[in-house]
């Protein structure tokens, strides 16, 4: 497939938000102004980044614990973002949900979560409900290679197989859960693999190439578009950082760590539109300083926003009250 | 009107909103072809092709499917076999169904009924028998209907469906078979609004579920003997008529509150507190629980009737009153 100069701008566009957000949300962290967990990104941006290129506002998807990329590829805005990551009134959620909840029901995001593989049969059920109305719409569900171990994999894998329910479930394979490596959580090497089991492609792309994510996300896509059910697309990639912020990771091998840190998803997709000759480095630079203009405004906004008031602690429990 | 049994009232308030409205399916296991494990949802499938979903054994998807589905936009009416099994499934009612308008700041709503059936007396032993509904009272976004009679049935089924929020409906196994008068065509009973079963003077029963026949063939048994129980049922655990309960006491200064879960934690522990915080000065006497004891449901018929709550226990328990 050939991809267009905007596309691969636009991939990178995205990239380097989801980057600089993140960036900007670990200083942020370290310096003591976000409260709660903060699970990052850094390094996976080329899957959300390929995959959501596909998708329509109408589209939906379920994402994770380490929500920010998802949501950013899927069109949320960082300064709504950031108003969460702090707590503040003017966030996504009101500030009652925080970086493990964000969601934006309008842009087709169900949510980050906060619970291990709780998105798989969400994902399930939000493509069951766009088959049902014949809306055209999908449903892509994000979870980690610690998340294919649970039973809600098992459940909503097969229940959207026999349903033949549009959906694609997108395994992002950095290869740990917490400290638990995936040689030590699984006896096998592909996680692609288990879709056999379900009687549905599953294939593994290199996850760290934004255009191989996009192209395998397209396959699966276009199948679930036409109708033909589920696919299970797997991107190997690499978590830069610790679990959580504030996670040293000594369990990481750190010549693993080197070697994938050369595997940049960002320069990567950077030589390749320069060889294409689709820009040059300073037009990059010129991307790349008007997003740090966007987020540190993302900043501002969120640090001058009010706190929600007591009162609202109440709110929001029930619909129709 | 028209005599139904529970279990056609039930199918009818499922029927009769599925007609107005094209966002309601039906899903759960066995709930097609087979028409129900206790034939609730018998015919349906035929007459709504497509929006009767037979699904494998696989609670966790049921209601997490359900979950996605109502918040873009359906309205699923999920059914977990037992309530007994609602323990497979409980992260997906707890922690993403009821929470999910909530973490994100009102801007979802999840409109799912679980529908299931709880309660004892068959011998179906303690896996199949429990009477779950602290369990579930507990949570909050989550609303818990228990209905007594098949109008009840019918009405509230409608109302839950219609509700733009998570609602558990729990049918009791005792009840399937009882007939009575329900209303035809769309008939809605508002979820929060108790109903005087029997009106009395000299003490207030509150009961839900089959207890509340129990309590009624108790309170017959009083009259006889002079002491008129007015019965309450609440047929909404959440949100509870509160308003309801003090009023019958300001009435009759004596609570006895009986239902079919145990006693620890039980959903009459919560009314005993509300009374005591809101009625402290309506009591002239203690209040009284009649409760299963803190036991599993025990298998053998005669243990079972032990176990459970019966018109004895609470005719005793309104005479320790007096
Ligand atoms: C049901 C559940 N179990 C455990 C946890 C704690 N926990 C949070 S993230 C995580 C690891 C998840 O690994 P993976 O799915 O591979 O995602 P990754 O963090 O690598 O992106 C664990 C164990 C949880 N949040 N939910």
């Amino acid at each position: 497939m050939q991809l267009s100069k905007e596309n691969l701008l636009a991939f990178y566009q995205t990239m380097v938000t989801v980057r600089t957000f993140e960036n900007k949300a670990a200083e942020l962290f370290a310096a003591g102004k976000l409260p709660g967990f903060v699970h990052l990104y850094i390094g996976e941006e080329a899957v959300a980044t390929g995959v959501c290129a596909n998708l329509t506002a109408q589209d939906y998807i379920t994402s994770t614990h380490r929500g920010h990329g998802h949501l950013i590829a899927k069109g949320g805005k960082v300064d709504l973002m950031m108003a969460e990551l702090y707590g503040k009134a003017t966030g996504y959620c009101k500030g009652k949900g925080g970086s493990m909840h964000i969601a934006d029901v309008d842009l087709g995001i169900l949510g980050a979560n906060g619970i291990v593989g709780a998105g798989q049969p969400i994902a399930a059920g939000a493509a069951f409900a766009c088959k049902y109305k014949g809306s055209g719409a999908i449903t892509v569900c994000f979870f980690g290679d610690g998340a294919s171990n649970r039973g809600t994999f098992h459940e909503a894998m097969n229940l959207a197989s026999i349903w033949k329910l549009p959906v694609v479930f997108v395994c992002e394979n950095n290869m740990y859960g917490i400290s638990n490596c995936q040689r030590d959580h699984m006896n096998i090497c592909d996680i692609a693999d288990r879709a056999a089991a379900y009687g549905i492609p599953g294939v593994t792309v290199d996850g760290n190439d934004v255009v191989a994510v996009f192209e395998a996300a397209a396959e699966g896509v276009k199948r679930a578009r036409s109708g033909d059910g589920p696919s299970l697309i797997e991107c190997k990639t690499w978590r830069w950082r610790g679990h959580f912020e504030g996670d040293p990771a000594t369990y990481k091998n750190p010549e693993e760590q080197k070697a994938w840190l050369q595997k940049d998803p960002i320069p990567r997709l950077a030589q390749k539109i320069i060889d294409l000759g689709y820009a040059t480095d300073a037009d990059l630079a010129q991307i790349a300083d008007a997003v740090k203009a966007q987020v540190a405004a993302a900043v501002a906004f969120a640090e001058s926003s009010p706190d929600p008031v007591p009162a609202d602690v109440l709110t929001d429990v029930y619909a129709g009250q | 009107m028209k005599k139904m049994t529970y279990a056609e009232a039930i199918r009818d308030g499922i029927r009769v909103e599925m007609k107005r409205d094209a966002d309601v399916y039906l899903c759960g296991e066995d709930v097609g072809k087979f028409g129900g494990c206790f034939g609730v949802t018998a015919g349906l499938v035929d007459e709504f092709p497509g929006r009767v979903l037979d699904t494998p054994i696989t609670e966790t998807a049921i209601i997490g499917s359900a979950v996605g589905a109502a918040a873009v936009g359906l309205r699923p009416v999920a059914e977990i076999m037992f309530i007994d099994f609602t323990g497979v499934c409980m992260d997906e009612l707890f922690n993403q169904a009821v929470k999910m308008r909530y973490m994100f700041g009102g801007k979802a709503k999840v409109p799912l009924v679980l529908k299931t059936i709880c309660g004892g007396g068959v011998a179906a032993a303690a896996q199949h028998s429990q009477c779950m509904e602290a369990w579930f009272t507990h949570i909050p976004g989550l609303k818990t209907v228990m209905p007594a009679t098949p109008a009840d049935a019918k009405g509230l089924m409608a109302a839950a469906i219609r509700d733009d929020n998570p609602v558990i409906y729990i049918e009791h196994k005792q009840l399937l078979g009882l007939s009575g008068d329900v209303p035809e065509g769309e008939y809605v009973i508002p979820l929060g609004k108790a109903d005087i079963k029997r009106p009395g003077s000299d003490v207030t029963i509150v009961a839900w579920s089959w207890m509340v026949h129990r309590a009624l063939a108790a309170a017959e048994a009083l009259a006889k003997e002079g002491i008129s129980a007015e019965v309450i049922d609440p047929r909404t655990l959440v949100p509870l008529d509160k308003d309801a309960i003090l009023a019958s006491l300001a009435k009759t200064h004596k609570l006895v509150i009986v239902h079919e879960a145990v006693r620890t934690s039980g959903f009459g522990g919560e009314i005993a507190a509300v009374v005591a915080e809101q009625g402290f000065d309506l009591l002239d006497a203690p209040i009284k629980r009649v409760t299963a004891p803190d036991t599993p449901v025990p298998f053998s018929p005669v243990l079972e009737k032990a176990f459970l709550p019966d018109e004895g226990k609470i005719i005793q328990a309104v005479k320790e009153l007096f």
